[in-house]
């Protein structure tokens, strides 16, 4: 296929993007109270295929903890259906792209529940310690394993500070085309950055009924990520480690 | 000095190690040949090769493409899973979605099955394939008919 035909249907693509976004699809009804100038913004940044990623962005999430519901956990399964994680009865081992996490003030008793992810570090404890250079972050800030370097000796899961990190015991079958997953290597959450390159958001984002989880370009001004995280207080868990994480937390 | 080390290679004195290694090689050559020809005629299956489903040509020229589609597929791997890149045109995706082989109820069938576009010529070859320990093999990802009854 030539270049041109390659872009002919990028735009096609993107055009298709435009009117989905303009018909105001469910998924995309939130967007709509934004105001057109933010729509347009996020239009204007639609990546080509052949375009790499670029280092202008960070990919992030802002989780509200206060919308988070006690019992629920349709971002888990979302996120085990996008790439079909099953488990083998043992959940000591068990791949875990997400889970949630409920902690207890033992001073008040007051709980809060959140989705737990790999947080996608600036500084990845897991990219330092990586023997291999499967461990890498992309220049927009979404850290994954390459696993055709990967060798499985698990170092990464032991520098990760948040647990984020599964490695695959069993022989795998029935992947997502867009999913990769084999025995012997170690994953975590991609952000799902098959989506992402797609202008798509992330499927625990997606699923989340609350809307509780806010995906979007931290570094964009426009976007509504940015614009809550300047306006409302947020933070990190285990700030005092000073990795940058890409996922921020909100009523912990 | 030229004409009289052309006619020593024709002599009759012992050999060296050059020489011999040359002749028997070309020795070699001929008998491998001729096996692969006797066995070929013996019936030893060759590829059958499965048309691309778009009947269009290939995303390169066939003969390029036999001798560097691993060439293409690490780089395009490596630009995808880096980089982001996620153009089709050299993606292993592309191979198995264009020359899917559907089996049992219109099914695609998986790498399980010799029948397999990839399958053809890595038996043939004695080639093992290792990426489909990662990857699907069939388009979409969907469940699958396994292998051949
Ligand atoms: S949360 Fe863990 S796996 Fe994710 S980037 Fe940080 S150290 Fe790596
Ligand atoms: S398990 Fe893989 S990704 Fe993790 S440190 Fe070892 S080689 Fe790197």
């Amino acid at each position: 296929m030539s270049n041109e035909q390659d872009n002919t249907q990028n735009k096609q693509r993107i055009d298709r993007y435009r009117r989905k976004l303009l018909g105001g699809s469910a998924a995309l009804a939130g967007a709509a109270a934004l105001g057109s100038g933010v729509f347009f913004t996020s239009i204007a940044r639609a990546k080509p295929d052949a375009e790499p990623a670029s280092s202008e962005v960070r990919w992030g999430f802002l989780i509200d903890t206060n919308k988070c519901v006690d019992n629920c956990d349709k971002c888990v399964t979302a996120c085990n259906d996008e790439f079909n994680l099953t488990g083998f009865g043992r959940p000591e081992t068990d791949a875990q792209w997400i889970r949630t996490v409920t902690l207890r003030d033992k001073k008040t008793g007051h709980t809060t529940r959140l989705p737990l992810m790999c947080q996608h570090c600036a500084y990845p404890p897991c990219v330092d310690v990586c023997p291999t250079g499967a461990s890498f972050k992309r220049p927009d800030g979404i850290v994954l394993v390459d696993k055709h370097i990967c060798i499985g000796c698990r170092y990464c899961m032991m520098a990760c500070p948040y647990k984020a990190r599964s490695f695959v015991h069993e022989t795998i079958e029935n992947q997502k085309e867009y999913g990769p997953r084999g025995k012997g290597t170690v994953e975590s959450c991609t952000l799902c950055v098959h989506r992402v390159d797609k202008d798509r958001i992330p499927a625990c984002a997606e699923a989340c009924p609350e809307k509780a989880i806010l995906f979007g370009n931290m570094n964009d001004a426009g976007s509504e990520i940015a614009q809550r995280m300047a306006s409302e207080a947020s933070t990190e868990i285990r700030g005092d480690l000073r990795l940058n994480l890409g996922v921020r937390y909100q009523g912990i | 000095m030229q004409s009289t080390q052309s006619l020593y290679c024709f002599s009759l004195r012992p050999l060296r190690l050059r020489e011999l290694c040359v002749r028997y090689s070309v020795i070699t050559g001929a008998l491998v040949l001729m096996f692969f020809s006797f066995t070929a005629a013996a019936g030893v299956p060759v590829p059958d090769i499965p048309d691309a489903i778009k009947g269009e040509q290939c995303v390169e020229e066939t003969g390029f493409m036999r001798r560097n589609h691993m060439k293409l597929l690490s780089h395009q791997r490596d630009d995808t899973v880096h980089l982001g890149i996620r153009t089709q045109k050299h993606s292993l995706k592309n191979c198995f979605t264009c020359h899917v082989v559907t089996g049992a109820n219109n099914q695609p069938v998986t790498v399980k099955d010799p029948r397999h576009f990839c399958r053809e010529c890595h038996d043939y070859a004695a080639v093992q394939i290792d990426c489909f320990q990662c990857h699907t093999s069939v388009p979409g990802g969907r469940k699958t008919t396994g292998a051949r009854p």
